[in-house]
């Protein structure tokens, strides 16, 4: 055998595992006490499934958007897949980093941008994340160290590597966390990264949601492997497979990916077993073509938030009523992001041309936070660029 | 002033600018150890370490991507292609990731980083080591590109683009590494965006970039033993691009070639030929004429090869006929 390394956070493939969430323990990360009070895993469980419910109301407020012409371009809904961003954000620290792809709004709301803002950017309004130049692909922002959405699918995962490289460079013990569909890892990026990685020991986490399908491709009809955390073994990795659909396994399985990446710099390749509850975007049936409607139902037991809501009721941690009270808060959240998206004035004709290169803002030394000097994240002891000569 | 190899420039602009800022790193294929397949980076590994001079495997999308992460958050990378005709595998990261960043994240990301290397044809290396890549670069919004054609200016533009807060692009002559000129002495810098003019005439303009200008300059040397007296204009950066210093030698000479190494079709000719008709319309004599590689793949053999290439006979007869001294 060659030198692979055992896979201690493996759980069984989420077709495997019962329709409750796994009641291992959740505090992963390493800050928090190993056996917190009751109390604070009660709060952990509420925001958990707040945050969940906050995405879930959000994004069918996108979906009514859209229809009504007020989104526009593409849109690819997170609805179904929420315990995977939800979970795995909730055990970073706010000055790690997070990238991911085209299907980003419920993973920004979850890293911290606010629902408005997000609306905003969603509407094309100057309030936006990326003020209105990014789109619902492209949501941005520095002060949550959330590095983008990315429009091409595999192309985030290289610049994750260096963002990890970067860390290294600098003796920090921030990690990366790195979202991907399982189609990319078909993707010479896919490949291309992970191997620098394992070879240079980098602290990033990449996350494959595996939803089954790129787009209308089925995993079984696009990779020679069906099991992809296994190409980790590739690249000397560790690798590990979790219930997608059970926050609390993801926030387990990531937060111990998390921690060695902090302590240890290794990287991880984990594959999160979860399903897209719609369609890829806005645009085609949710089922009916590649996949079925039985298939769909089956899988719509498995919601994310049901699931853990289940949970907390059997440990009786919330109420029904608590659970409206919530439902009611983010529903009245996500009104509040619609109505603060729809009066915001659009960006001005005049930022057209500013952003394409730095100098464009009034030159290299601008203080819209692009600057080099901004730009270093406590990188320390560099000097400041100097500009060349003119 | 000493006289120094455009490889040696290339050599002082990195050591120098590494040695000046830690967030400065050099990674790519064969720099480190094996000390740059062109020896660029001689030397580097054992000053620098290899913390900051990085061997990769031959994955050019990947370590392209690494070097727009890095950048994003705080380092200065510069990034070397062994051949731009490599680079071809990683454009996605630098079209649709270094150059768009700061732009759709409305301001918040810029990407300071260099990518640079070899560009152009070198010596019958066939079609697929051998194009000029400038004028596909040029199209982007977001980058710069400089294409210098002398040691002074490899020098001073590596090192301006190292500072400079954007992804630029640094296209270096395959066949000037060897090539010597003056660099001045202690901190050396060209400002992007600036042409210089190489040689002064009064009779036409020869508007041209990164290796060419050396055979522009041969085309002047003959054509001053015939009594014609050509400008040099070398544009240095491609983009964004020096437009007044075109008009100013446009309207001194009432003519123009531009002569470029990569084909026509949207080519560096074509854009410096709509500045001209646009700004100084009522300054042209003739028609703007352009000198650039024929328009088919590089061939190998010797003499399909030399007949393929722009060379100073085709300047200087695109010169001659715009002075309607070719009958």
């Amino acid at each position: 055998m060659t030198n692979i390394r055992p896979t201690s956070t493996s759980t069984p493939p989420s077709g495997t595992v019962a329709a409750r969430p796994s009641p291992a323990p959740v505090n992963a990360a390493p800050s928090m006490p190993a056996a917190p009070p009751a109390s604070d895993t009660r709060e952990l469980h509420r925001e958990l499934l707040r945050m969940m419910l906050l995405q879930r109301r959000f994004e069918e407020r996108c979906a009514e958007a859209y229809a009504l012409g007020k989104i526009g371009g593409f849109s690819h809904l997170y609805i179904g897949q929420e315990a995977t961003g939800t979970g795995a954000i909730s055990v970073l620290r706010p000055d790690d980093y997070v990238i991911t792809t085209y299907r980003d709004h419920a993973q920004a709301i979850a890293r911290g941008i606010t629902p408005r803002s997000v609306m905003a950017e969603l509407f094309g309004k100057a309030a936006g994340c990326s003020h209105g130049k990014g789109g619902s692909m492209h949501l941005f922002s520095r002060e949550h160290n959330f590095l983008g959405g990315h429009g091409i699918v595999g192309a985030n995962i290289p610049i994750a590597t260096g963002v990890a490289f970067g860390i290294k460079y600098r003796g920090g013990d921030q990690v990366c966390l790195c979202f991907f569909g399982e189609a990319a890892v078909n993707n010479g990026a896919f490949h291309e990264a992970l191997n620098m990685a394992g070879l240079w020991k980098l602290p990033v986490i990449y996350v494959i949601e595996n939803n089954r399908y790129g787009m209308g491709t089925a995993l079984e009809r696009a990779s020679a492997v069906n099991d992809i955390a296994e190409r980790a073994r590739a690249y000397d990795m560790h690798r590990a497979v979790v219930d997608g659909q059970d926050v609390l396994a993801v926030r387990r399985v990531v937060g111990e990916a998390v921690q060695r990446a902090r302590t240890e710099r290794l990287p991880t390749l984990i594959e999160s077993r979860t399903y897209r509850f719609m369609g890829h975007s806005m645009s085609d049936a949710v089922a009916g073509t590649y996949r079925s409607r039985a298939e769909l139902d089956e899988q719509l037991k498995r919601d994310p938030i049901a699931l853990l809501r289940a949970y907390m009721h059997e440990r009786n941690e919330i109420s029904e009523s608590e659970v409206a009270e919530l439902d009611a808060a983010v529903r009245a959240e996500c009104e509040d992001a619609w109505q603060f998206a729809d009066q915001s004035p659009e960006p001005e004709l005049g930022a057209l041309m500013q952003n394409v290169t730095v100098e464009g803002d009034g030159g290299p030394a601008s203080g819209d936070g692009a600057s080099s000097a901004d730009n270093s994240n406590g990188a320390g002891g560099a000097p400041p660029a100097a500009e060349p000569s003119s | 002033m000493a006289t120094i190899t455009y490889r040696d420039a290339l050599n002082q602009a990195l050591r120098e600018e590494m040695q000046r800022d830690d967030r400065v790193f050099l990674m790519g294929e064969e720099v480190a150890v094996y000390q740059g397949a062109y020896k660029v980076s001689k030397g580097l590994l054992q000053e620098f370490g290899e913390r900051r001079v990085v061997d990769t495997p031959i994955t050019e999308l990947g370590f392209a991507g690494v070097g727009v992460g890095a950048a994003m958050t705080g380092l200065r990378p510069v990034i070397e292609f062994m051949t731009w005709n490599f680079a071809l595998l990683a454009l996605d990261q630098v079209v649709n990731s270094a150059a768009k960043m700061l732009y759709m994240s409305g301001g918040q990301f810029a990407v300071p980083m260099v990518f640079r290397g070899p560009n152009g044809a070198a010596l019958q290396l066939g079609a697929q080591h051998s194009q000029a890549w400038e004028s596909w670069l040029m199209h982007i919004p977001g980058l710069k590109v400089v294409t210098p054609g002398t040691p002074a200016d490899a020098k001073g533009l590596l090192k301006s683009a190292i500072r400079d807060d954007n992804p630029v692009l640094v296209l270096e002559g395959e066949m000037l590494y060897n090539t010597k000129g003056e660099v001045p002495d202690g901190e050396h810098l060209v400002p992007l965006g600036v042409a210089e003019l190489k040689r002064s005439g009064e009779h036409c303009s020869i508007i041209t970039n990164g290796k060419m200008v050396l055979v522009a300059l041969q085309a002047a040397d003959q054509l001053a033993k015939d009594g014609i007296r050509v400008d040099v204009l070398d544009l240095r950066t491609v983009r964004p691009m020096d437009e007044a210093a075109i008009m100013a030698t446009v309207r001194k000479t009432n003519r123009a070639v531009v002569l470029e190494e990569g084909w026509s079709a949207s080519g560096i000719g074509g854009h410096v030929a709509d500045v001209i008709q646009r700004e100084c319309f009522d300054d042209l004599d003739a028609p703007v004429l352009r000198a650039h590689q024929a328009d088919a793949p590089m061939p190998y053999a010797k003499n399909l090869e030399r007949a393929a290439k722009p060379d100073a006979a085709k300047t200087i007869a695109a010169v001659k006929r715009v002075m309607y001294l070719d009958s």
